[in-house]
C-alpha cells in the first residue's frame, strides 16, 4: 500500500526517507516540490498529487510535510490517517514534532517507522504497543544508557500486539492509582458584522489520563447523555453498551488517550461567551485606515473568560500599523500573511479591553475590498458550555480504590468574526 | 544554499552504488563547503572505513554505535551499501537492538547485493523454527522482505509453514509475506492462492485484515473464495484492527455488488429483472409470484449493513469513510442518510481529511441533496480555510442550493465575493452562475447581483462576472436585452480586457436585440482600437463583422475603418483575422461563393454553455477511492460491478458452523498467555479433542447442552485441519525436488548453501509434522471460545485429576493415571455413506479417560451428511448385547447438508474385544453398526515408578505372565525409540527405566482396573523379549500378539 515516506521541511529539503517496498528514487518528490512552489501557502498544496507512475499523498503538519508514495489504488484517507498517526507518534515520543526533533532521533524514528508498517500495511500503530517495543527516550534513561550501555529497544518481546486488547499492555503497576478525565468543549462559530450568529456548534472531546494498575474495567456515565448527538470512540469503548444504556464502558489504555469525541445537538442554542465590537475602515482617498476592536463577555455562566486572543487577518497591502491596547499586548507579523495577534488574557467585565489605532497602506494601493476577519481564541475553566456533566465513574475488575477527577474546559474552536 | 548542496549530494548518492562517485563528490567544492552539520557526511568514504572497523570489532557497544550511524545514513537517503559484508555478519547477533538494525539494513540493501544477502538466509531459517512466536514472525517478515528472486522457493515454503502456525501473529505475518512474494514472483500465484484460501478460513481477528489485503492484491477476482468466509468476516469485523477494517469493508462492498440484487426501489429497471427472476426460479418460489413482492433483502446483505454500522463511530477517519461508501453503494436509498452525521463529523478533522471527505460529499450531494441539506452550515467557508477546501465547500453549497435555502446561500456567497482570496471570489461568482441556472426563481436576482459586481475594482472578479453573465445570457437570451444595455453603459468603466472582450462578443451575438446600441459601441471601439488589448481587438473585429452583416447601412464605414486598422496591426493574429473577415464579408468577384454563407458562419446559433459541477459523474468511481479523488483510474483500481439482475445462489455462503462465536473481551486476555507459551507444551498436549470431550460432556450433564455442541463443532474442525496438514505435507514432499531443479541452473558457489537449506527444511518438516497437526488442533480449539479460560495443558491435567477423583479405586500403591503417550489418528468406518443413505460415520479412540463412567472407553464419532437435505434427529437406538452399557451422545437435532459434526460416546466393553453393536438412527432410518475395539484401546495408561513396577510384576508371575521372543524390524531397533510402536498399539504409559535396553510400560484395563504391565527387553542385534504381566491372561495374550505384530513389522 504505502510504498515510501519522505519527510520534507518547508524549504523543500528531504531530511528523512523510508521505504517499505522497493526503493523509490527521491526524485519523485520533484512533482511535489513543484506543486509546493505554485501554492501560496503550505496549506494550499493539494494533498493528492498524480504523477505518471506514482501517486503522492501528503499532509502538512507542524511545519513539516509528510509525503507518502503510493503505487496502486488505496483509499486516500487510509494513507492520510496513517501519516497523521506517524506525526502523533513522533509527538508522543519526543514531546514535539519538528524537524530538529526528528533529526536528533533519526535512528529511533526510523526504527519506529519500520515497526509501524509491514510491506506498506499498518502493523502496529497503537502507541502502547510501540512503546513496549521501542521505549521513548527520557533524560534518566539516556543517562543510564550511556553509563550501562543498555538500549531503548525492548528486550522483552512484546505481548501487547498479540492480545485482543492491543491498546493496553499487561502488568501495569502504579502506587497511586488515578483516573482523570478532561471534558474539553470547543465552540465553532461564525459571527457576522452585526454580531449575529451565522453558524455555531459545539464539539467536545473527553481526554483521559488513566494510570491504574492491572486490568481495570471502567464505566463512565453522564448526567445528560441526550445532549450528545454524534459520537466517536476510542476502540476500547464497548459500542453495544453505549447504544443500549448510554454509558461508556471500557478497559482503558495506559496513560493519556482520547476516550471520545462528540458533537452537541444544539444547532441554534449555542451560548456565545464573548461579543466583539469592531470597526475597521479604510479611507477612500488617502492610504490610511482605522481599527477599533473591543471585546466583552456575553454568556459566560458566571465564569471568567481567560486566555482571550484576537487575531486580525489584515489585507496584504498594509504597510504598517500603529495601535494601542488598553489591556494586553499585540504583535504584528508581516510575513506571507499579514496578521496582528492581540493577546488580552483575562477578560475584565468592568473594564473592557480595547485595541485601536491607525493602519497605513502601501502608497498607491487601492482601498481593500473586504474588511479583515477576526479570529477569537478563549478559554473558560470549569465549564462545559453545552452543560454536559459526568455523573459517575465506576471501576470493576480491580480491588483498590482509584483517585478520580473530572475537569471541564471550554475553548474557542474555529471562532471567526466577519467584519 | 546549504540545503541545495545536500540535495545534490543525496541525488548522486542515490544513483551510484560504487564508492567512486562518493570520492568524486568529496572533491567538489559544494560538499567541502558544507557547514559543520554536514561535516560528518562530507567525508563519507573515510567514515565508512571507520564504520567497517567498528562493525568488525568484538565490542557490542561499538557495533551498535556503528549500526546506528549506518541506519542514520539510510534514513537520510545516503548510500551505505558498501558496508554490506560487514553488516551482514552481525545478523545472528544476540543483542536485539543490534539485530533489529541489521534487519533494517538488510531489507534496504538486499535487493542490490543479492549474492551477499544469501549469507543471511540460514539465520532466518533457523529463527523460523524458534519456539518464540515473535522471533518466528520477525524472521519471516525479514526473510520475505528481502527481494531476492533466488530465494522464492524458500519463501514459499516458509509462508506455507507459517500459514499453519499456531500463533495468529505468525499467520498474520505470513499473510503479509504473501503479498511480498507475489510482487517478487507472479508465477507463484496459484500456490499463493492456496495459502490465501487457507488463511481466509482463519478465525483470528488478527489475521483477517491482512489476509483480505493479500486477497485483494493477489487474486481479487476469486470472489468464490469469499463465499464460505463471508458471514465470518461480517461477524468478526467489529473486532478487527482498524486498518484491517478498511480493507475488509472495501472488499465486502465489491463482493456484495456481485452477490445481491439491488435494494434501490426507485430503480424502475430493477422490477423487471426481479419479475424475471421469479419466473426463472424453481417451483418453491412460484408461490411468491402471485404476491408480487417487490424486493426482499438477502439476510446476508442485511448482515453486512448491520455489522458495519457501529464502525461509523470509529475514531479512524478511513474506517468511517469506508463504511459511508459501503452504505452509499449497497444500502437501500432510505438508509444511506445515516452516514451523513459521521461524514460531517470528519470535517472537524485535519485539513487533508477534510479535503477527501468534502470531495466525496461533493459527489454524493449532487445525487442526494437531501442527505446534507440539514448540515448546510457546516460547509460555510472560513477565511482561514485552504484554497482547495474553500472551493470544495463552494461546490457543495452550490449543489445543496434549492428554492428554500437559496436566499441564505446567496447571502453567504455575497460575503465570499468580497474575500481577499480572489481566486476564491472568482469561484464564488461561478457558483452564483450555477445557482442562477439551476433555480430559475433567482436567475434575475443573481444576474442583477452579478451586474453590480461589474463595478468591482478587482479585475478577476469583474472578468469572472462578465463571463458568467455572458453564459447566463446565452442560456436565456430573450429576456435580457436590458442587461446587455446596462453592460454597454458600464463598458466605458470596465478596464479588464477579458471583460471588455466578453461584452463585445455579447453585443455582436445579440446585436439584433440592441440595434441602436451596438453600432454606437462599435463607434467607440473604432476610436480606441489602437490602444486596446489584443483580445479586445479580436472581438472588435468580430463585432464589426457581425454588424456589417446585420446592419451594414450604419456600420459599413466603421467596419472598413476597423478592418484597415487591423490590417496593419502589430499582432499577426489580428492581421490574419482581419484578412479573413474582410474576404468573408466584403463581396467581391473571387470569393463570392463563401461570402454567401458569411451570415450563417458568423451568426450561427451557438450552443449554450452548460454550467455544471465538476463532480457530476465522479460517481463512476467507487467513493473513497484514490481514483475518485484524482478522477482518473488509478492503477490497480477494481471496478465496482453493477448489481446482478438475478441473485446468485445464496447457499454458497452456508457454512457448517452456523453461528461463529464472537469472543467476549475479558476472556481473550487469557488467550495470549497461552499463545506466548512455547511449542514444547503442545508436545505433551496430544489428544486434545478427547480431553475436551470429557469436559464438555460433563458440563452437558449439568444441563448445558450448548457448550457441548460447540465443542463438538470445534473438534470436528480440528480434525479437518489435521487432515489438511497431512495432505499438505504430501504435497510439499512432491514439490521439493522441483524446487531443487529451479535452483540448479543458476548454481554458483553458494549453491551448496541453498541445497543445505532445502534439505534442512525438508527434514524439519518431516520431524515436526506430528507436532504441527497437534498445534493446529490446539489452535482451533483455542479459538473456539469454549476453552478460552484454560490453556490446554491445564485441561489435560484437569481431566486426569478429575477422573482420578471420580475413580473408586483403592489400590495398595498410588495408581496415578496419566495422559496418553500417543494418540493414533487412525479412524475406522462406522457407517459408510452408501449403506447409511448419505449419512456417514467414522469412529476413533481418543484415548482419554471417559468421564461419563470410569469403566467406559471413550469413542469419538464424526458424522457427516453427504446428502442434499438436512438429516434430523440423529441418535442411538437399540443395542446388543442387551446388557451393553453405552453412554449415548445427545440427539443431534439437525445436520445440514455437507455439514459434519463430531460427538463423543462412552462404551463399556467389559474388558473384552467383543464388538459393541447398536443402531444409529435418524428420523427416518436406522442403521445397525458395530464398534470392535483393538485390545490396546481397552487400557488406560498409568504412571508408576520402576520400583512399583517391579513390585507389581512380582505379584503377577506364572499364569499371569506371557512372553515371546521376536525378531525386530531393523528400523525399530535403531532409529525410533521403542515406545512409539508400543504406544501405537496400546494405550499404555511409559515407566522410567534404569536400563537402556529395557523399556517398561504400564496401564490398567478400563472396566476392572486390572494392572497390565509390558516389558520390552532388547537383546543383541535384532531380537527382543516381550513380557506381559496381567491377571487378565486372555487380554495379556491378545495384547502380546498385537505387540509382536507391531514390533516385527517392517
Amino acid at each position: 500500500m504505502i510504498n515510501s515516506l519522505f519527510l520534507i521541511n518547508p524549504s523543500g529539503e528531504i531530511f528523512l526517507e523510508k521505504h517499505w517496498k522497493s526503493v523509490v528514487s527521491r526524485s519523485v518528490c520533484d512533482y511535489f516540490l513543484e506543486a509546493k512552489e505554485k501554492a501560496l501557502e503550505p496549506e494550499d498544496v493539494p494533498p493528492v498529487i498524480h504523477t505518471p507512475h506514482h501517486y503522492l499523498i501528503s499532509i502538512y503538519r507542524d511545519k513539516l510535510f509528510f509525503l507518502s508514495v503510493i503505487q496502486t489504488e488505496v483509499p486516500p484517507l487510509f494513507v492520510i490517517e496513517f501519516l497523521h498517526r506517524v506525526a502523533e507518534m513522533i509527538q508522543d515520543y519526543f514531546g514535539e514534532c519538528s524537524e530538529t526533533v526528528v533529526k536528533d532521533h533519526m535512528v529511533m524514528v526510523y526504527e519506529l517507522l519500520e515497526e509501524m508498517l509491514d510491506n506498506g500495511f499498518p502493523l502496529a500503530t497503537e502507541s502502547n504497543v510501540l512503546k513496549e517495543m521501542i521505549r521513548p527516550p527520557t533524560i534518566l534513561r539516556s543517562v543510564v544508557n550511556t553509563l550501562t550501555g543498555t538500549s531503548n529497544v525492548g528486550d522483552t518481546l512484546l505481548t501487547g500486539q498479540l492480545s485482543t486488547i492491543p491498546w493496553r499492555r499487561a502488568g501495569v503497576r502504579y502506587t497511586n492509582n488515578e483516573a482523570y478525565f478532561d471534558v474539553v468543549e470547543e465552540i465553532d462559530a461564525i459571527l457576522d458584522q452585526s454580531g449575529t450568529t451565522v453558524f455555531a456548534e459545539i464539539q467536545g472531546v473527553v481526554e483521559a489520563c488513566v494510570k491504574l494498575s492491572g486490568m481495570p474495567d471502567l464505566t463512565l456515565s453522564f448526567m445528560n447523555p441526550r445532549l450528545l448527538d454524534d459520537v466517536s470512540f476510542h476502540p476500547c469503548v464497548r459500542y453495544k453498551l453505549w447504544e443500549s444504556e448510554r454509558v461508556l464502558s471500557f478497559i482503558p489504555p495506559d496513560g493519556n488517550f482520547t476516550l471520545m469525541t462528540y458533537h452537541v445537538n444544539a444547532q441554534n442554542l449555542v451560548a456565545i461567551p464573548v461579543y466583539v465590537k469592531q470597526s475597521i475602515s479604510f479611507f477612500e482617498c488617502g492610504s490610511d485606515g482605522r481599527l477599533d476592536v473591543t471585546v466583552g463577555p456575553k454568556q459566560t455562566m458566571g465564569k471568567t473568560v481567560e486566555g482571550v486572543m484576537v487575531t486580525v487577518h489584515l489585507p496584504k497591502t498594509i504597510l504598517s500599523i500603529n495601535l494601542t491596547a488598553t489591556q494586553g499586548s499585540y504583535t504584528y507579523d508581516n510575513g506571507t500573511k499579514v496578521t496582528t495577534l492581540w493577546d488580552i488574557g483575562k477578560l475584565n467585565p468592568q473594564k473592557l479591553p480595547n485595541l485601536r489605532g491607525s493602519l497605513s497602506l502601501q502608497a498607491g494601493a487601492p482601498k481593500p475590498e473586504e474588511n479583515p476577519s477576526l479570529n477569537i481564541d478563549l478559554k473558560i475553566q470549569q465549564l462545559a458550555i453545552s452543560g454536559l456533566k459526568v455523573n459517575r465513574l465506576d471501576m470493576f475488575g480491580e480491588k483498590y480504590k482509584p483517585f478520580k477527577g473530572v475537569k471541564y474546559i471550554t475553548k474557542a474552536g474555529k471562532f471567526q468574526v466577519r467584519t | 544554499m546549504l540545503s541545495m548542496s545536500t540535495n545534490n549530494l543525496s541525488y548522486s548518492d542515490q544513483g551510484g552504488t560504487d564508492s567512486a562517485v562518493e570520492v568524486g563528490q568529496e572533491t567538489t567544492p559544494t560538499s567541502s563547503n558544507a557547514g559543520a552539520g554536514f561535516g560528518l557526511f562530507s567525508v563519507d568514504f573515510k567514515k565508512n572505513e571507520d564504520l567497517k572497523e567498528m562493525l568488525e570489532s568484538n565490542k557490542e557497544s561499538l557495533k551498535l554505535e556503528a549500526m546506528k550511524r549506518v541506519v542514520g545514513l539510510i534514513a537520510k537517503g545516503k548510500n551505505a551499501s558498501e558496508l554490506f559484508p560487514a553488516v551482514v555478519k552481525n545478523v545472528a547477533s544476540k543483542n536485539i537492538e543490534l539485530k533489529k538494525l541489521v534487519y533494517v539494513y538488510l531489507v534496504r540493501y538486499a535487493e542490490e547485493q543479492q549474492d551477499l544477502a544469501l549469507l543471511s538466509i540460514s539465520t532466518f531459517q533457523r529463527a523460523l523454527k524458534d519456539p518464540n512466536q515473535l522471533i518466528r514472525a520477525s524472521a519471516l517478515r525479514v526473510l520475505s522482505s528481502i527481494r531476492v528472486p533466488i530465494i522464492v522457493p524458500i519463501m514459499m515454503l516458509a509462508i506455507k509453514e507459517a500459514a499453519s502456525d499456531m500463533s495468529p501473529y505468525v499467520r498474520k505475518t505470513s499473510a503479509h509475506a504473501i503479498q511480498k512474494l507475489y510482487s517478487l514472483d507472479q508465477d507463484q500465484k496459484e500456490l499463493l492462492i492456496e495459502v490465501i484460501e487457507k488463511l481466509l478460513k482463519d478465525k483470528s481477528t488478527l489475521v483477517a485484515g491482512s489476509v483480505v489485503m493479500a486477497f485483494e492484491e493477489v487474486c481479487p477476482d476469486r470472489i468464490d473464495l469469499i463465499h464460505k468466509n463471508y458471514r465470518k468476516l461480517c461477524n468478526l469485523l467489529v473486532d478487527v484492527e482498524e486498518w484491517g477494517q478498511v480493507v475488509i469493508i472495501s472488499m465486502l462492498t465489491r463482493y456484495a455488488r456481485t452477490q445481491f440484487t439491488s435494494p434501490w426501489k426507485e430503480d424502475g429497471v430493477f422490477d423487471e429483472h426481479n419479475e424475471r427472476a421469479f419466473y426463472e426460479s424453481d417451483e418453491e418460489k412460484t408461490r411468491d409470484e402471485t404476491e408480487a413482492k417487490p424486493y426482499m433483502m438477502d439476510p446476508d446483505h442485511r448482515l453486512l449493513l448491520r455489522n458495519t454500522k457501529p464502525l461509523l463511530q470509529s475514531r479512524n477517519t478511513a474506517v468511517v469513510m469506508s463504511v459511508a461508501q459501503l452504505y452509499w453503494h449497497l444500502a437501500p436509498k432510505n438508509e444511506v442518510s445515516i452516514v451523513t452525521k459521521s461524514l460531517v463529523r470528519l470535517l472537524r478533522s485535519h485539513r487533508e481529511v477534510q479535503y477527501i471527505v468534502l470531495q466525496n460529499i461533493a459527489t454524493m450531494s449532487i445525487q442526494r441533496k437531501g442527505m446534507f441539506e440539514p448540515y448546510m452550515k457546516s460547509f460555510y467557508v472560513r477565511s482561514t480555510d485552504a484554497t482547495h477546501i474553500k472551493s470544495l465547500k463552494l461546490e457543495i453549497l452550490t449543489s445543496l442550493a434549492n428554492e428554500a435555502n437559496i436566499s441564505t446561500i446567496l447571502r453567504e456567497f455575497q460575503t465570499y465575493v468580497k474575500s481577499q482570496d480572489k481566486q476564491f471570489a472568482a469561484g464564488t461568482i461561478q457558483a452564483i452562475g450555477r445557482c442562477a441556472t439551476n433555480i430559475s426563481e433567482v436567475t434575475d436576482t443573481c444576474l442583477n447581483g452579478l451586474v453590480l459586481l461589474l463595478s468591482n475594482r478587482d479585475e478577476t472578479v469583474v472578468a469572472e462576472s462578465v463571463v458568467v453573465i455572458r453564459k447566463l445570457l446565452q442560456i436565456q437570451p430573450t429576456q435580457h436585452s436590458d442587461i446587455i444595455k446596462h453592460m454597454a453603459k458600464l463598458f466605458d468603466n470596465i478596464t479588464v480586457p477579458m471583460a471588455r472582450a466578453s461584452i463585445l462578443w455579447l453585443m455582436g451575438e445579440y446585436c439584433e436585440r440592441v440595434p441602436k446600441i451596438a453600432p454606437d459601441v462599435l463607434r467607440k471601439m473604432a476610436k480606441s482600437f489602437t490602444s486596446e488589448e489584443d483580445i479586445v481587438k479580436l472581438q472588435t473585429v468580430n463585432l464589426a463583422a457581425k454588424l456589417y452583416l446585420t446592419n451594414s447601412k450604419q456600420t459599413k464605414l466603421l467596419t472598413q475603418y476597423i478592418l484597415n486598422l487591423g490590417k496593419y496591426d502589430q499582432n499577426y493574429d489580428i492581421r490574419d483575422r482581419t484578412r479573413f473577415i474582410r474576404q468573408l464579408i466584403v463581396p467581391n468577384d473571387k470569393n463570392g461563393a463563401l461570402s454567401k454563407y458569411a451570415h450563417r458562419i458568423l451568426l450561427a446559433p451557438k450552443p449554450a454553455p452548460v454550467l455544471e459541477s465538476a463532480y457530476k459523474d465522479r460517481d463512476r468511481y467507487q467513493l473513497g477511492t484514490l481514483s475518485h479523488t484524482i478522477n482518473t483510474k488509478a492503477s490497480g483500481y477494481l471496478e465496482l460491478s453493477d448489481w446482478p439482475a438475478v441473485a446468485p445462489d445464496q447457499s454458497v455462503r452456508n457454512v457448517e458452523v452456523i453461528e461463529p462465536t464472537v469472543k467476549s473481551k475479558p476472556a481473550k486476555s487469557s488467550d495470549d498467555k497461552f499463545y506466548s507459551d512455547s511449542g514444547e507444551e503442545e508436545e505433551k498436549g496430544s489428544g486434545s479433542s478427547s480431553s475436551e470431550d470429557g469436559s464438555s460432556s460433563s458440563s452437558s450433564e449439568g444441563n448445558s447442552s450448548q457448550t457441548s455442541e460447540e465443542s463438538d463443532k470445534s473438534s470436528s474442525q480440528s480434525e479437518k485441519s489435521s487432515s489438511e496438514s497431512d495432505s499438505e505435507k504430501k504435497e510439499r514432499k512432491t514439490k521439493t525436488p522441483l524446487q531443487k531443479k529451479t535452483v540448479k541452473p543458476t548454481a554458483k558457489d553458494w549453491y551448496h548453501t541453498i541445497m543445505e537449506h532445502i534439505f534442512n527444511e525438508e527434514s524439519w518438516t518431516y520431524v515436526t509434522k506430528q507436532q504441527h497437526t497437534k498445534t493446529i488442533f490446539v489452535n482451533v480449539i483455542n479459538q473456539h471460545s469454549v476453552l478460552q479460560t484454560f490453556s490446554y495443558s491445564h485441561w489435560s491435567t484437569l481431566c486426569v485429576s478429575l477422573f482420578t477423583q471420580l475413580c473408586p479405586l483403592s489400590l495398595a500403591f498410588p495408581l496415578q493415571l496419566s495422559g496418553p503417550a500417543f494418540v493414533p489418528e487412525k479412524s475406522h468406518d462406522l457407517l459408510h455413506r452408501m449403506t447409511g443413505k448419505g449419512l456417514s460415520a467414522q469412529y476413533q479412540f481418543p484415548r482419554q479417560p471417559c468421564l461419563y463412567q470410569p469403566t467406559m472407553v471413550s469413542v469419538q464419532i464424526s458424522l457427516t451428511n453427504t446428502t442434499d437435505h438436512p438429516l434430523e434427529q440423529i441418535h442411538i437406538g437399540d443395542r446388543s448385547p442387551t446388557g451393553l452399557n453405552i453412554h449415548c451422545f445427545n440427539t443431534i437435532e439437525c445436520l445440514e447438508p455437507e455439514a459434519s459434526v463430531t460427538v463423543f460416546m462412552g462404551i463399556d466393553f467389559n474388558d473384552s474385544t467383543q464388538a459393541a453393536n447398536f443402531q444409529l438412527c435418524t428420523k427416518e432410518d436406522h442403521f445397525s453398526v458395530s464398534i470392535q475395539p483393538a485390545i490396546g484401546e481397552l487400557l488406560l495408561p498409568i504412571t508408576m515408578t520402576e520400583l512399583d513396577f517391579r513390585k507389581e510384576q512380582g505379584k503377577l508371575l506364572g499364569m499371569n505372565e506371557s512372553s515371546a521372543t521376536i525378531t525386530m524390524a531393523a528400523e525399530n531397533m535403531t532409529s525410533q525409540p521403542i515406545s512409539r510402536p508400543v504406544a501405537t498399539v496400546a494405550n499404555l504409559g511409559m515407566v522410567p527405566s534404569s536400563q537402556d535396553n529395557v523399556h517398561r510400560f504400564a496401564g490398567k484395563t478400563a472396566n476392572s482396573g486390572a494392572v497390565v504391565l509390558v516389558t520390552v527387553e532388547l537383546r543383541g542385534e535384532s531380537t527382543a523379549l516381550i513380557t506381559i504381566n496381567t491377571e487378565k491372561s486372555v487380554m495379556g495374550s491378545m495384547l502380546l500378539r498385537d505387540l509382536k505384530l507391531a514390533l516385527a513389522q517392517a
